[in-house]
């Protein structure tokens, strides 16, 4: 259990000493910032460590591939039409010959921000609904008919209905491209954040029974740091779950909307949507579609890995094995 | 392709006469495939592309259009003109007679009170009727015998071939939709799923949306057709995976139109299962050009009217110098292949009534840059962005949602930005874009942008009512729930008076000189519109399925009595 | 648990009321009109005509009050009728649906079956691969069972279906020979009868690619959250206690760790059940399975708003249903939640 993390000298009790047989050594060194700990646990996390690495290079790669790669992504080549992958176009080209690569690039940034941007905001969103009805009876049958609802209304017609309401103004206040990302990002995280806020709900249900929380609770632990210290660690697993999941569900979401025309103009090229057009051209430029799909899932495995490097290094009992 | 499709159709006639010897019934089963689903059987409740077309194969016109748009009589003996004496002198009335001994599919005789009640079933104000517009024009319609029809017009008609002509005006049974007239025609689920007709086939189950079942019509016309005892009629999915079923997996006989890149095509027609063929109706895509400012800061009442004119597109040279920017050979090799051919022209056929206008085809960037000069558009601040008195040359430019047409967005940009013209591109889906929701701003009625990318055609073989569409006054404006077909708020006294005219000539001839003025001045004269490609049809038919003449005039599915297996 | 019940399903009632109003709300508020797919030859005129007969010139709070009308009072009629043969809904007007003008019940039930049939399988093969993989996954934490693992069910949920079915379809309907045994149809025929043993191999193969996509997508997914779970309860404190029980370490796993494990998935499969009746949109679009995902896409891009409004309501049924009984199998696998 985590809920003995925050105590600055383990040795003087909560739950697992009280559950425990074996009684732990005596501490000789003074302890250390708990977050040093996580941190050291997560550096020697092989798989947190690869995931990380990947997920900068692919990070780093979208940033400043313009730069490395100088090619405009917009550039129309009428003679390279969907040729294969050379020296001059590593990726190959679209049906109006323009680089994949630059394209690729291009889309990254748009496919990345919106994905982790949409992806957060459902998790907290998720987590404060889930929580807070799990924990406080009062709030959970209000919360969860409202999640029953979010879950019950069509999406197609509920995006339209956002982009009507919404695409003019904010593009009048932010400009077109970040009033349309905001946009993005609000109409994905509104959408998905139900499942999280259910699973959280579930989990905290049960651990709220558990001794722990009683043996805090009569120690006269206030709400908010029952579940800043008590509850949260220890839903951590399946937030970090919905997390991975998350970032490709928002970035398959929002191509999905693109191609709708409830996104981004047809000009701004999305992992999502380089993916979509290239299916039908699967069978004569089969790397069209393999390089979107790659580089999606990469960065979804990238996030697995941290996510789960995170969870072991916050579960004090893997801590230090 | 012409050629091409030309020897195809020569073949499949050729091929046709030992078929016909055969029995009905005696080649089994065929599957087509439609990747828009049909929801009804009843043309005059839908409308839709996909109903019409499924219900051609139940159902019948008293004549139709073939491959050449020539009229063919189908349940008329022969079509009425005023050589023959079928349509009167002053074209008030036209007088229809049945073949003999025609029976519909349950047994019962085709008489002429069921052409009758067709016109009374469309023409009941409550009905809702999808082809109303056919009927615009009828006074009455009489039964004079009972295999006599004679249609009287409010006015003289120089086409009289609205109403009972083409897929879209079939004959229903009296006896069967008698029940249906007006505000019961929507309850009537059993008739409109499983109508009563004179076509070669007969509908066993209909699951709307999905899929028809049909057997061969046991008391059809002629008794060797159809040579097929069977059909499914499948619908749903996409052009691609349609495609795929008919040329790579075999699995379907005929796909119905499919909308794929030409390279995507050509791959398919490597699987060796089937061919594809095309044929060109009068469908163009083009670009509408705005006359009227669509600014969000203009208050909503005048925004996109005629009270606001467009700060930039107002000049025809602008326009012009758009058009000239634009390579259309290299749009028809991007999109369209075998099924395009660029042309400059709203109305590109039938060949009497198409404009000889190809000033249009050839790109040129110089004389689209100096065009903007002299119309005063320069690039004072260096930005690659021409400008004038403080104003960039900055467009939006709107279409809806496929992959063809985003294509075109993206290559007409970059030929924009050469002459130094900036675009903002934009892609709404086809069920917004197209829908008349006066709450939406993003129909193309409202046009709320500069320029907008879209395809129309019109029904049958005479473009007046087509033509008529940029009559002044006939423009979507708030007083009118912006519903209205002049997309561009064009106006021009000249041209309305040249559209009466035209109504009220008869002798073709004059017809066609009348139209190709009208259309040159919607497109040469003053680049209102913006004809981009000619767009054909293609559509796949299996190596094993024969008797296919696509058609474009009128339903694909209208020969279908005609197809045949070709034995292996 | 049972008075719980019982007072989550009164509640249930306002929540679906509630839930009608806002869907229906929304779809007025959406941009569309049923007359998009008309082609743009029929006049404006005409249009206005054909959206008058359907009935949308009426004032919203009346159509709404039709729609409740039809949907609680005739279509239970229509029900009855159709089971015990009576006729209490004769001449009454039913929903029905703008694009077919066919009552949408009738077309909701034919599109059922298939639904069904390819997504429940496919739903349920899911779970069944899902549940050992992340059990044993979790057991072998880093393992290379566990990393394979890790590796197929992320591919497997960051690739689109609409990518993997039309891979599938070039590999095993274009490719594979059309006499082996490995070739499968690409377009699933609804009008197929499963009335023998062969017809039932059909049914099988032409299941077969559908339910490979889904499965492969829904299994990713739960053995996800399976193995996190998993993870969180390996280590605690009652494990090691009932291993120093001497108890077998098959009864710790598979009964105290699984059970305990459960209820996020539990919560998984429960709101997954919902969608199985929802369909699978890109799926059942990309193989023509024609079921209720594809019913629906379709009547929302056709503006169908009486198809649209009855089948997400129906949805919401379910979604509700479910939902309370992922709550009451929270109290059955952990008897300290109550919830009274």
């Amino acid at each position: 259990m985590t809920d003995d993390l925050n105590e600055t000298v383990p040795a003087t009790g909560g739950a697992t000493q009280a559950g425990g047989v074996l009684a732990a050594p005596l501490p000789s060194t003074p302890p250390r910032s708990q977050w040093h700990e996580v941190w050291t646990q997560f550096r020697q996390h092989k798989g947190a460590m690869m995931g990380g690495i990947v997920f900068l290079v692919i990070v780093l790669g979208v940033v400043l591939g313009p730069w490395l790669w100088p090619l405009d992504p917009a550039g129309i080549d009428f003679r390279a039409r969907n040729d294969g992958p050379s020296l001059a176009h590593p990726f190959g080209t679209d049906q109006l010959g323009r680089d994949m690569l630059a394209r690729m690039i291009d889309g990254g940034r748009v496919s990345l921000s919106v994905g982790i941007t949409a992806m957060l905001l459902a998790l907290v969103l998720g987590t404060l609904v889930g929580v807070l009805a799990g924990y406080f009876k009062r709030l959970d049958n209000a919360l969860m008919r409202l999640t029953d609802l979010f879950l019950a209304l069509p999406l197609l017609p509920l995006l339209l209905v956002m982009v009507l309401l919404f695409r003019e103004p904010l593009a009048k206040a932010f400009g077109i491209e970040t009033g349309i990302f905001i946009l993005m990002v609000t109409a994905i995280g509104i959408t998905s954040w139900m499942p999280t806020a259910r699973i959280v709900r579930g989990d905290v249900l049960a651990l709220k029974e558990r001794e722990f929380v009683l043996a805090a609770r009569s120690i006269g632990t206030t709400n908010t740091l029952m579940i800043a210290r008590h509850i949260l660690p220890n839903v951590i697993s399946p937030i970090v779950v919905s997390a991975t999941l998350g970032i490709a569900n928002a970035i398959i979401t929002e191509s999905a909307l693109s191609f709708l025309g409830l996104g981004f103009p047809p000009d701004f090229p999305t992992w999502g949507r380089l993916l979509f057009d290239a299916v039908d051209y699967m069978q004569q430029n089969p790397e069209r579609v393999v390089m979107p799909g790659i580089a999606i899932s990469l960065t979804v495995l990238s996030v697995n890995y941290l996510g789960d490097g995170l969870r072991d290094a916050l579960d004090p009992r893997i801590r230090g094995r | 392709m012409n050629l091409r499709s030309a020897l195809l159709g020569a073949a499949a006639f050729a091929a046709l006469a030992p078929a016909a010897m055969a029995e009905r019934g005696s080649d089994g089963h065929v599957n087509i495939i439609y990747w828009q689903a049909p929801s009804i059987l009843n043309p005059y409740l839908s409308g839709g592309t996909k109903d019409i077309e499924s219900s051609s194969m139940i159902i019948e016109p008293l004549g139709r259009f073939d491959q050449d748009g020539a009229l063919v009589p189908f349940l008329a003996s022969e079509i009425p003109t005023v050589e023959n004496g079928g349509v009167s002198e002053d074209l008030t009335t036209i007088t229809w007679t049945l073949k003999e001994g025609l029976l519909w599919s349950d047994g019962t005789p085709l008489t002429s009170e069921d052409v009758v009640f067709t016109a009374e079933y469309c023409m009941h104000p409550e009905g809702g009727c999808a082809q109303l517009s056919k009927f615009d024009a009828v006074e009455s319609v009489e039964a004079i015998d009972d295999l006599t029809i004679q249609v009287n017009f409010k006015a003289p008609q120089p086409n009289p071939y609205l109403p009972f002509m083409g897929g879209q005006s079939p004959i229903l049974q009296k006896a069967q939709f008698a029940e249906c007239l007006g505000a019961a025609a929507s309850t009537c689920t059993e008739q409109n799923f499983n109508p009563i007709g004179t076509g070669p086939f007969v509908v066993d189950e209909f699951k709307p949306n999905d899929v028809i079942s049909m057997s061969a019509n046991p008391n059809y016309r002629d008794p060797a057709k159809p040579a097929f005892a069977t059909v499914t009629f499948k619908g749903g999915g996409d052009a691609a995976s349609a495609g795929r079923a008919v040329l790579e997996t075999g699995e379907f006989d005929y796909a119905w139109n499919l909308q794929l890149a030409p390279e995507v095509i050509e791959e398919m027609e490597k699987g060796g299962k089937g061919q594809t063929v095309a044929a060109f109706g009068t469908l163009v895509e083009r670009l509408e050009m705005n006359l009227t400012d669509p600014s969000s800061d203009l208050p909503a009442d005048i925004r996109a009217t005629r009270e606001a004119p467009h700060p930039i597109l107002s000049d025809v040279r602008v326009r012009k110098a758009l058009s000239m920017a634009i390579d259309r050979e290299l749009l028809v090799e991007i999109g369209y292949g075998q099924a395009g051919r660029p042309t400059c022209n709203l109305v590109p056929a039938p060949a009497r009534y198409a404009s000889p206008n190809t000033d249009c085809i050839g790109q040129d960037l110089e004389g689209a840059m100096a065009l903007l000069e002299e119309a005063g558009w320069t690039d004072t601040d260096g930005d690659g962005i021409r400008d004038k008195d403080g104003m960039k040359l900055s467009l939006l430019y709107q279409t809806s949602t496929n992959a063809v047409r985003q294509n075109f967005q993206d290559a007409i940009k970059a030929w924009w930005g050469m002459i130094g013209v900036e675009t903002e591109l934009r892609n709404i889906s086809g069920s917004v874009f197209f829908g008349g929701d006066a709450g939406s701003p993003d129909t193309f009625q409202k046009f709320y942008a500069d320029v907008e990318m879209y395809a129309n055609n019109f029904d049958g073989t005479d473009p007046q009512a087509y033509l008529s569409m940029y009559r002044c006054g006939n423009e979507p404006k708030p007083s009118s729930q912006w519903q209205g077909e002049n997309i561009n708020r064009f106006c021009d006294p000249e041209y309305d008076a040249l559209l009466d005219e035209l109504a009220k000539t008869g002798e073709l001839e004059k017809r066609g000189e009348i139209a190709i003025r009208l259309n040159e001045m919607l497109t040469k004269d003053t680049y209102t519109i913006v004809p981009l490609v000619d767009r054909g049809r293609v559509s796949a038919h299996s190596n094993t399925l024969g008797g296919v003449v696509l058609n474009t005039w009128d339903s694909e599915l209208w020969n279908v009595a005609d197809w045949y297996r070709i034995e292996e | 648990m049972l008075t719980f019940t019982l007072r989550r399903l009164l509640i249930a009632i306002p929540t679906l009321l509630a839930s009608a109003i806002v869907i229906f709300a929304l779809l007025q508020l959406a941009p569309g009109d049923p007359m998009a797919n008309v082609p743009l030859t029929v006049p404006p005129e005409v249009k206005q005509k054909m959206r008058e007969a359907l009935g949308l010139g009426e004032p919203v709070h009346i159509q709404f009050w039709k729609w409740l009308v039809q949907f609680f009072w005739i279509e239970p009629q229509v029900l009855i009728d159709n089971i015990f043969g009576t006729s209490f809904a004769e001449g009454k007007l039913r929903v029905l649906s703008w694009q077919t003008r066919s009552p949408v019940m009738d077309i909701v039930m034919q599109r059922m079956p298939q639904t069904l049939w390819v997504v429940g399988t496919s739903y349920l093969v899911g779970i069944i691969i899902a549940l050992p993989i992340g059990i044993y996954s979790a057991y072998r934490q880093y393992s290379v069972f566990d990393q394979a693992g890790t590796f197929i069910s992320m591919v497997g949920y960051s690739v689109p279906t609409f990518f993997t079915g039309v891979l599938l379809i070039v590999i095993f309907s274009v490719n594979m020979p059309r006499e082996s045994f490995f070739w499968f149809p690409s377009i699933y025929d609804t009008t197929h009868q499963v009335d023998s043993w062969s017809a039932f191999g059909f049914q099988v193969r032409q299941m077969f690619l559908p339910v490979m996509v889904l499965a492969l997508y829904n299994a990713a997914q739960i053995s996800r959250f399976m193995r996190a779970s998993m993870l969180d309860n390996l280590n605690q404190d009652y494990v090691r206690t009932a291993r120093a029980k001497g108890l077998g370490e098959s009864i710790v796993v598979m009964v105290h760790v699984l059970r305990n494990s459960l209820i996020p998935v539990v919560t998984v499969i429960a709101l997954g059940v919902p969608q199985v009746f929802g369909g699978a949109i890109i799926t059942e679009q990309v193989f023509k399975v024609n079921g209720l995902g594809h019913l629906l896409i379709g009547a929302i891009e056709a503006n169908d708003l009486p198809m649209v409004q009855t089948l997400t309501f129906i949805f919401a049924v379910l979604i509700v249903l479910f939902n309370l009984i992922a709550d009451v199998l929270y109290g059955i696998l952990d008897p300290r939640i109550r919830y009274d």
